[in-house]
């Protein structure tokens, strides 16, 4: 506190005329960056929505709600679109954030081992940390039916096996569930594990000297304590779910095949009408809606987890 | 006596069971990922397409991608190393868009006083929540306006920027951490005798937080070379394809695809990042938890 009233004084004697523009010249680069990657696509998304943009995305002609009053009457496939996108966020969400919530449990509490524990949630990391072309050359690999594993597993199991699982239904929804769910469930895990390796120990061996049993501590100690993480991991994971499309973009190659493998989500779909159909306008209005969400998202993040939980304490605040 | 010793063995046998289930449900849905990762390796080595995880005749012939043309069924390319470059143009475009100004931003952001700076910092971690990705369609139309679409070279900066701007605010979070962890005493000391404030980060803040700007710079680094949805949007000329699109450019011609070729190359592409992860895996955990992750 002394040092800091200190600096303060200090400053402005060392440079009179620099010293009060001084942290606006450190942040404006930045700024810059904000203003063009963030701030200016988010105004230009909303305002695209509104026009007619069609093969050169330069020249937007003004049709007001047009391109909405497709989306809600004419569009068959956004329809399409609305039903994948529910069944690939909900589905993946139960990996990233239920699924991932054991397997922290399980890594951290009972693995006794450090170096143990560390191995298996770098191997978790793996699909998040390989490049999303060559996660889906593997991926490509791995269900091939002449070469692949996985029918060959299956079909040893007396399982059902498809002859194409990316063009199957509903075999390519499942494999689009598992694709995702690989990628995502690291994080939560991380989180997870982060929250449970900070409960003091004490409130363990409390428990077990009270005859308590390894589950009855898990529900009972530690489900509790985890609360805020799990809905926090929920909200978030769905978030970046609903937007996110790359894994399925790269795993089946184009739009136009997701389409017809039944994994075109809300997001790729207003991909592929701007960058496969060259119908800017129509994609942005498809965007408007994610953008929306995101927004309110981020609101509710901030008044839900509130400021303070959502950043790590600052030096300067204390 | 038998019975306290029965039930002993039993309570072990259940700890027993109790273990095994832990480990199968860690490291059961593993395998496919482990196989898929040891099947890169071993395929590229392999003489065939391979079914299980054993070559089918070892061969470098794969390889040969190094050093003579390529050919993907109908697509040929005289050498690989020009999409070699694009790739590190990319990765090193990012990491210079990006390192320099969150670092200058993380300093403020710690050690300044100014109005907006909570509101900057809110708008962060906001920024850190909002999937970029939904705004490629408004960031195509900005590339255009910046003519910055289609120059081939150009382009290839255009995408490294796009990408260093959707990074940024991650960046600038854990470098204001790292100045966060820096005493007071130590600007001080360095104003006493005489240094500006410009001077005090430029000559004793960064060379302190040198681990935690390499670190920024390594992941900066990695994420251009692994970025694959903006070039693949933007960039429209082969000859400035990064490996990333080329490959998935390959994968398309899916009927030719000659596994071996396609196995080695990827690996040779995924090689810096199985290195740096396998050097500085307790980093990594460490930033994942400090930055968070999107996905």
């Amino acid at each position: 506190m002394e040092i800091r009233s200190f600096l303060r004084k200090l400053r402005p004697r060392r440079m009179p005329r620099l010293g009060r523009a001084l942290p606006y010249i450190y942040i404006a680069p930045f700024m810059a960056y904000i203003l063009i990657t963030w701030i200016a696509p988010v105004a230009i998304t909303i305002y695209m929505a509104f026009t007619e943009c069609r093969w050169t995305v330069t020249r937007m002609r003004f049709i007001g709600l047009e391109n909405f009053i497709r989306i809600f009457t004419r569009d068959i496939y956004a329809v399409d679109a609305i039903y994948v996108t529910a069944i690939y966020v909900s589905s993946v969400l139960v990996i990233n954030a239920f699924f991932s919530l054991i397997l922290a449990i399980f890594v951290t509490y009972f693995v006794g081992n450090e170096t143990i524990a560390s191995a298996i949630r770098l191997a978790w990391l793996i699909p998040r940390i390989t490049p999303a072309v060559i996660y889906a050359l593997m991926w490509r690999w791995f269900i091939d039916p002449r070469i692949g594993p996985l029918n060959a597993m299956l079909k040893a199991l007396g399982l059902p096996a498809p002859s194409d699982w990316l063009l199957t239904l509903p075999y390519s929804r499942l494999l689009m569930i598992a694709v995702n769910g690989y990628v995502g469930a690291s994080f939560g895990m991380i989180i997870y594990s982060a929250a449970v390796v900070s409960i003091p120990k004490d409130l363990f061996y409390a428990a077990k000297v009270d005859g308590a049993s390894d589950f009855q501590i898990c529900r009972h100690i530690i489900l509790p304590l985890l609360k805020w993480h799990i809905f926090f991991v929920t909200s978030w994971q769905a978030l970046s779910l609903l937007s996110s499309y790359e894994h399925i973009l790269a795993l089946w190659a184009g739009a136009g095949t997701a389409r017809a493998a039944g994994v075109e989500v809300w997001a790729l779909y207003a991909y592929s009408k701007a960058f496969y159909t060259s119908d800017y306008g129509y994609g942005a209005a498809l965007s408007v809606f994610l953008v929306a969400i995101g927004i309110i998202f981020i609101l509710f993040f901030f008044k839900v987890f509130g400021f303070e939980r959502m950043m790590q304490p600052s030096r300067v605040e204390v | 006596m038998g019975e306290v010793k029965y039930s002993v063995r039993k309570a072990k046998i259940m700890a027993l069971l109790k273990m095994a289930f832990v480990y199968a449900v860690l490291l059961v849905p593993l395998v496919p990922v482990l196989m898929m990762v040891a099947w890169l390796f071993v395929q590229s080595i392999s003489a065939g397409p391979t079914m299980g995880l054993i070559p089918r005749g070892i061969t470098l012939k794969n390889f040969r991608f190094l050093w003579s043309e390529i050919r993907f069924g109908l697509s040929k390319y005289p050498t690989i190393w020009p999409i070699v470059m694009n790739s590190l143009i990319l990765a090193l475009g990012v990491t210079a868009f990006e390192v320099p100004v969150a670092a200058l931003t993380g300093y403020a952001l710690s050690r300044m006083e100014f109005r907006g700076r909570v509101a900057l910092m809110k708008l962060i971690i906001a920024l850190h929540a909002f999937p970029g990705v939904i705004l490629l369609i408004a960031l195509f139309y900005i590339l255009n306006r910046l003519g910055l679409y289609g120059k081939g070279l150009l382009t290839l900066i255009g995408v490294a920027l796009v990408k260093a701007g959707l990074g940024v605010p991650m960046d600038t979070w854990i470098l204001k951490g790292f100045f966060d962890g820096i005493p007071w005493e130590l600007e001080w000391a360095a104003m006493i005798d005489g240094c500006s404030r410009f001077q005090t980060w430029r000559k004793v803040l960064l060379p302190i937080i040198a681990p935690g700007i390499s670190a920024v710079a390594i992941f900066a680094f990695m994420s251009g070379w692994g970025e694959f949805l903006i070039a693949y949007t933007y960039i429209k000329r082969k000859e400035f394809y990064p490996l990333s699109v080329f490959l998935y450019s390959v994968i398309g011609e899916f009927v030719f695809v000659d596994w071996g070729l396609l196995a080695a190359v990827a690996l040779f592409y995924i090689l810096p990042i199985l290195l740096f992860y396998a050097l500085s895996q307790r980093t990594l955990l460490k930033l994942q938890l400090v930055g968070g992750i999107k996905g």
